[in-house]
This record gives structure tokens, sequence and C-alpha cells, in this order.
């Protein structure tokens, strides 16, 4: 049986984000942008999970999670 | 990532507050930081000033981050609440409010003009050191005072949150970002 592959991921709870934008300066892949000024939002092509936008995130609504590669 | 010429506003955040000790009037230079994110929100639709040139979450990133004098702790979650973030952007409006009618009564002459600053709303600190004199009417200089209390005691709470929690943790509930994100809701809604 084939093991599943996963890569991680970083995604943001939309409804508590304030669009501060921290996270699309620190992230190296500029996989993240603030949408409309309303909310962040992952472009998952681009996200390698490095979790720099987690960790940075001042309202800590950015979590990594792993989803099937 | 290869740095632009807003990634050094912090320095003009920094100046802003140390201008402040010695000449009040320089307060009004602060207006800038309030019409910027209000014009590009109003006609951009965009928090764009949030990440580029806001100086003060830079000033705070930088203390917080690259000196190491934030915890780094996660932000409770009433802090990032709606109720919270709402409720503190009335607050702060409020108390704006209130300073300028201060303004207002020195312009009128009902009042004289008061040499303080007033810090956390509550600590009216001495600053008469900072005054010396103005070529307009009193009111200008009642404005500079009350204004400039403004942006120190955001400053000072953006200091306490910057190390108890995330060195942003200020643009969690900055009412300018609160305030520039509901435009952005607003106008973008459709």
């Amino acid at each position: 049986m084939a093991a599943i592959r996963k890569k991680r991921k970083a995604f943001v709870e939309s409804a508590d984000c304030v669009a501060c934008g921290c996270c699309v300066k620190v992230c190296p892949k500029g996989a993240l942008q603030i949408v409309k000024g309303i909310t962040a939002q992952v472009d998952m092509e681009k996200c390698v999970g490095c979790g720099k936008c987690a960790k940075e995130c001042p309202a800590s609504v950015i979590r990594i999670g792993e989803v099937e590669a | 990532m290869k740095k632009k010429w807003y990634d050094y506003l912090w320095i003009f955040s920094l100046a802003y507050l140390l201008l402040g000790f010695f000449n009040i009037l320089f307060a009004w230079l602060g207006l800038i930081c309030f019409f910027v994110p209000l014009i590009i929100s109003l006609t951009k639709g965009t928090k764009g000033y949030c990440s580029r040139e806001g100086g003060r979450g830079q000033l705070f990133g930088l203390l917080g981050g690259r000196f190491g004098l934030s915890r780094r702790k996660d932000i409770p979650g009433w802090m990032k609440s709606k109720a919270f973030r709402y409720g503190f952007l009335i607050f702060f409006f409020a108390m704006f409010f209130q300073m300028l009618w201060n303004t207002y009564l020195v312009f009128s002459g009902t009042q004289g003009l008061r040499q303080v600053v007033t810090l956390l709303w509550t600590f009216k600190l001495p600053w008469q050191w900072a005054y010396h004199g103005i070529l307009f009417h009193e009111g200008a200089a009642q404005f500079a005072f009350g204004f400039y209390s403004v942006m120190l005691t955001s400053t000072v709470l953006g200091l306490i949150t910057m190390v108890l929690f995330k060195p942003r943790s200020w643009c969690v509930y900055c009412p300018m970002g609160t305030m520039t994100q509901l435009i952005c809701k607003v106008k973008n809604r459709s």
C-alpha cells in the first residue's frame, strides 16, 4: 500500500483576521496576500508551510496544517 | 528580502515621539498617520498602509522582534474579538472628539491653553518645556498637546502589549486598523 504523502500548508481563520499584513511581509514565497483589506489569503500553490506567518501573526489566526499532496 | 524605502518609516515614528519632547508643535505631523491609511482605504479599498507604510507597527516589530523585547505569546481571545476591537475604536473616537472639543474651547477663548500631555486618558503630565510659543492661535498648540497625548498613549499601549504578547499585538486592536478594515468591508461589499 502506497503511503499517503502530506504537505504542510498555512490556514487562515478569516473571521478573526485583522488584515494587518504582518504575514505578507514575512512570507518568503509571497504566498500570502490581503484580499480587499479584509482578510489574509494563502496561495496553496506557493505555500511551503514554513510557519513564519503563523509565528508572526499578532492575532494568532494562522495555523499550519497538513494536506494530502 | 530586499528592503524598500517604506521599511524604514519606523525612523519617522521614533523621531516623531522624540520631537514631541522638544517642541510639541511637531505633533501636527502625526495627522499623516491618520489621513494616509484613511485615504488608501477610501480610494483603493485596501489596508496597504498597515503592512507597508505603518511605521508604528514596524517600530514594535523591531523592538519586539529584532531586539527581543517581546514574550511572543498568543494574544488573549477577547482582545481579538470584534466586541473589543469595535468597542476600543468607539472609545478611542470618543476620547479623540473630547480632545477636539478641548481644542475648540481654547480657540473660542472659553478655556486657556493647558500645557499638559494626558497619558492613558488619565495621567496629566506637565509638558511646558516643549512649548515655546506659537505664531498662530493657541488653539493650534492645544491640538498639538491633545494629539500628542493620543499618539503617546497608543504607543505606550502598543509597547505594553508588545512585551506581553507578540511584537505587533497593537495591530490587532489598533483603532485605525479596525476602522480601515471596516471601510474596506463596506467598500468591497459588492
